[in-house]
């Protein structure tokens, strides 16, 4: 008798244990989610990985420093999944309509801060400044895009256009800020840089990148730029530096978007149309990095499908609005990785091009002009079946 | 392993005999109350312990659980959580004059609170002067919270993450009750002190009314020199079950310093509808209770923080098996299901017109066992999706809980 109760309640045991396994909710495959590391990390980096990971998702208030002046309270809120962000969040720069400088820096510029915290007026775009919307790209394998060396990004600028293609790109040459120091073999021109975050490719580095979120983004000083954005003085860091270097490792080593789908006919014959449309003229398929002290940036191929240069896209996409020395109608060319999940991180919804104003994969083809007016007169041409083909490759992506 | 491990714990929380044996010829104990017994009654339907012929009453509750959670695949593994241990001590200094009081120390010692501490002075059913640390009585679930009245380890969603649950200040106000013959009509209404803009500029990155619990300066102060107006009408039937509509508000925000006017003053309104029932005939009982906070926000403020939340429980618990189990005459187990949602944010985006997210639903069925009716030992299973503000693909949380919880 008591060994039966025993049994019972031995086998009730492991059906309930059995089912918990059951009833928990798995991980998402790993190609369908933009978080996740790059390989080969030792486990200092994967720790330094998590604690950016965690001073990223840090929300700032009032009492921690947020503002006075800001557009949004934490990394995570315009880079939600680490992929490309929602026109909710998206910034306005303005004030600078060529390479010599931003005309606007003492009214506000070049960001607009048009949130503040309690007690204080938000700023407004001053008159006769122009304006330019961003929405947040994503943050994916961009530990790739900085390991690349100069001189690979200029191998594919072609200024003068002297392979007759229509397309030249060209780097956007900029000043440096005074934190930085210039990367090993760094290619100057008359004491410019090669930028290449940003939709500008106004910023040298994910270094330069994190620093200047935090101070124009949120409102929050740092050793490396204390001058407030509200006061215009320096003030007490407000983030350490060592969350800085944490940020900007993770940043580094987020993984780059996996490919899906790379079997199907449909998704093959898209890349070749791709290719043959001239569009991997400037969404270079396959870039590789220089030496890295990360293992698993050292000497790695991959393929973000961008050349890091800017180029014309053409009047419509004219804001008027720029940064370094590049042209107002100059976009560095977006990189298409990571494409087929925008909508994962953007609310179910796509918004692409620089202010998010494409719905759609094909709303963005068809905006290109300027030195793409070429290859977008191709996809217009292409069947009905042959754009559904090159859609679906870039929704692989 | 895993398997084994959740076997083990699982047999452990049947069998364990947690209450050491006391000699208890000192108390008296004086009976739970019965259940016609409304939320507004809540403070005083407790199991106390009256020590000799004095005029004190000691009681108390305490809580821990055992937690395995996952969420899309990655957990903290496996953990102990000692919720809470809340004391209660109270006395009647005059047959009409009477002192409560309940602390609370939560998560081990992380957090000691004096949820309650207020004397009543009771001058007939209908009026009644309460006066003290007085818990604004929004919803039901803030009057009503001992753990062991519940078959969840976890507080309500609503109740805790946006109401802000056991949210009790300074003040004073009125209560009372009207009988008929198969009505009952409760009152209450208080003035305290309130909330301060932590509500909406917090580490959560979101409005949410429970960070203003963290500011302990409230016992001392208004924030803004400004009352908390809470009140409550709630009417009991017999036959049919209790009905409460609630309502708490006030300025939040600190609009003047020194004299000056700092900024228009920004308020803040809630309302919360409960109800609850058994039905004879199944002994099923169902409580529910649904809230709508409304916070008046600066201009041009962060997406992030939502002028308007809405959310709410509902609790379906049917007894199945009522019979006398190991020398326990009164032996219950129950199942039972909460099924809640909260949505923080409500409201369409201004630059798209889509709906806005953060959000979270959850269903939590249950089995229960009440060795004696003010003691539970409670199995529960999660399974919640919660959508970031923006409505991207939700995280998938699935969480298993042995607890314990039990009057002393
Ligand atoms: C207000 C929203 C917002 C906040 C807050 C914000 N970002 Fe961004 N982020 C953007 C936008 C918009 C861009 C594009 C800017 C541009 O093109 O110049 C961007 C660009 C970037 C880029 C460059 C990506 C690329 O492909 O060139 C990185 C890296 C980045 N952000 C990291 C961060 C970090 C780290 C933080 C927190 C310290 C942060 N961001 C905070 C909106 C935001
Ligand atoms: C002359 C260079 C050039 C060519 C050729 C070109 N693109 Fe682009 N592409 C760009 C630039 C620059 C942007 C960013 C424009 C902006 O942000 O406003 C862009 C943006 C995009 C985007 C939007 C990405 C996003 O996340 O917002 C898509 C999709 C795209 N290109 C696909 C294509 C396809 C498909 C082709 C071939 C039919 C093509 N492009 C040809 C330069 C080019």
């Amino acid at each position: 008798m008591k060994a039966k109760y025993t049994l019972s309640i031995i086998t009730f045991g492991f059906f309930i244990a059995t089912a918990c396994e059951k009833l928990l909710p798995v991980s998402p495959y790993e190609n369908a989610v933009l978080d996740g590391t790059i390989k080969d990390l030792t486990t200092a980096e994967t720790a330094q990985f998590l604690r950016g990971d965690a001073a990223f998702a840090k929300v700032f208030t009032a009492n921690t420093g947020l503002g006075p002046l800001f557009v949004s309270n934490s990394c995570i809120s315009c880079h939600a999944g680490d992929g490309k962000g929602h026109p909710s969040t998206s910034l306005i720069r303005f004030g600078q309509t060529d390479e010599t400088g931003n005309k606007f820096l003492l009214l506000g510029g070049p960001q607009l801060q048009h949130r503040a915290i309690t007690g204080f007026n938000p700023e407004n775009i001053p008159s006769g400044a122009s304006q330019a919307t961003f929405i947040a790209p994503s943050n994916t394998g961009l530990g790739f895009l900085e390991a690349v060396s100069d001189a690979d990004i200029l191998a594919l600028s072609d200024p003068d256009d002297k392979d007759n293609d229509g397309i030249s790109g060209i780097p956007n040459w900029i000043e440096l800020a005074n934190f930085l120091t210039p990367k090993p073999n760094a290619i100057t021109k008359n004491g410019k840089y090669i930028g290449r975050f940003g939709r500008k490719a106004g910023v040298y580095n994910l270094f330069n990148q994190t620093v200047n979120a935090y101070n124009q983004d949120m409102g929050i000083v740092s050793a490396y730029s204390p001058n407030d954005t509200y006061s215009k003085e320096a003030l007490d860091p407000e983030v350490t530096n060592a969350e800085i270097a944490d940020v900007v490792h993770y940043l580094q080593t987020l993984k780059a978007p996996i490919q899906r789908s790379v079997e199907s006919t449909e998704v093959k014959a898209g890349k070749e149309l791709f290719v043959k449309n001239q569009c991997g003229a400037c969404h270079t398929p396959s870039m590789k990095t220089a030496n890295s002290t990360i293992q698993g940036l050292n000497n790695k191929t991959f393929a973000a499908y961008t050349d890091l240069l800017m180029h014309d896209m053409g009047k419509d996409l004219d804001d008027n609005y720029t940064e370094g020395s590049a042209k107002t109608f100059e976009w560095r060319t977006t990189p298409l990785w990571g494409l087929g999940l925008a909508k994962d991180s953007q609310g179910g919804k796509v918004h692409l091009m620089h202010d998010g104003r494409a719905k759609s994969i094909e709303e963005a083809i068809l905006l290109h002009s300027g030195e793409a007016l070429k290859s977008r007169q191709k996809y217009a041409a292409l069947s009905s079946k042959e754009k559904q083909e090159l859609i679906k490759f870039l929704e692989s992506l | 392993m895993k398997k084994t491990y959740l076997f083990w714990l699982f047999l452990l929380g049947l069998t364990q005999n947690i209450f050491a044996q006391i000699d208890t010829t000192l108390f008296r104990r004086k009976p739970i109350l019965d259940s016609t017994k409304m939320n507004i009654d809540a403070v005083y339907s407790r199991p106390f312990l009256q020590v000799g012929r004095t005029p004190l009453g000691v009681g108390g509750y305490a809580e821990m659980n055992t937690n395995f959670g996952i969420t899309d695949g990655i957990g903290e593994g496996f953990s102990f959580q000692m919720r809470r241990m809340t004391l209660f001590l109270g006395g009647s200094l005059h047959q009409k004059i009477k002192f409560m009081s309940e602390i609370e120390f939560e998560d081990g010692t992380k957090e000691i609170n004096i949820e309650f501490a207020a004397i009543d002075f009771q001058f007939n059913n209908l009026f009644n002067f309460r006066g003290g640390i007085i818990m604004n009585p929004i919803g039901a679930f803030n009057q009503n919270h001992d753990g062991p009245k519940w078959e969840f380890s976890d507080r309500p969603i609503s109740a805790t993450q946006m109401l802000p649950a056991t949210f009790s200040n300074v003040g004073m106000g009125f209560y009372g009750k009207k009988y008929s013959k198969q009505w009952v009509f409760a009152y209450e209404a208080y003035l305290t002190n309130g909330f301060d803009e932590t509500i909406i500029d917090n580490g959560n990155s979101r409005t949410s009314l429970p960070t203003a619990k963290a500011n302990k300066n409230r016992f001392e102060e208004s924030s803004n020199g400004q009352a908390l107006f809470t009140g409550k009408i709630a009417i009991r039937n017999r036959k049919i079950g209790e009905f409460g509509l609630s309502y708490m508000g006030g300025v939040y925000n600190k609009f003047q310093d020194d004299g000056f006017i700092l900024a228009p003053k920004r308020a803040l309104n809630v309302f919360a509808i409960d109800f609850n029932t058994t039905i004879k005939k199944t002994k099923t009982s169902i409580i529910t209770e649904w809230a709508w906070v409304n916070v008046d926000l600066p201009n041009n403020y962060a997406v992030q923080y939502g002028s308007k939340q809405s959310g709410g429980f509902v609790d379906i618990v049917q007894p199945v098996y009522k019979k006398p189990l190991l020398g326990f005459p009164n032996s219950t187990f129950n199942i039972a299901c909460r099924i809640e949602r909260v949505d923080w944010n409500v409201g369409k985006f201004t630059e798209t017109g889509d709906k806005i997210y953060d959000e979270v639903i959850s269903i939590m069925p249950a089995i229960s066992w009440r060795p004696i009716p003010s003691t539970v030992i409670r199995f529960n299973y999660r399974i919640q999706k919660q959508w970031d503000l923006l409505g991207n693909p939700p995280s998938k949380t699935g969480v298993f809980q042995l607890g314990v919880s039990s009057y002393f």
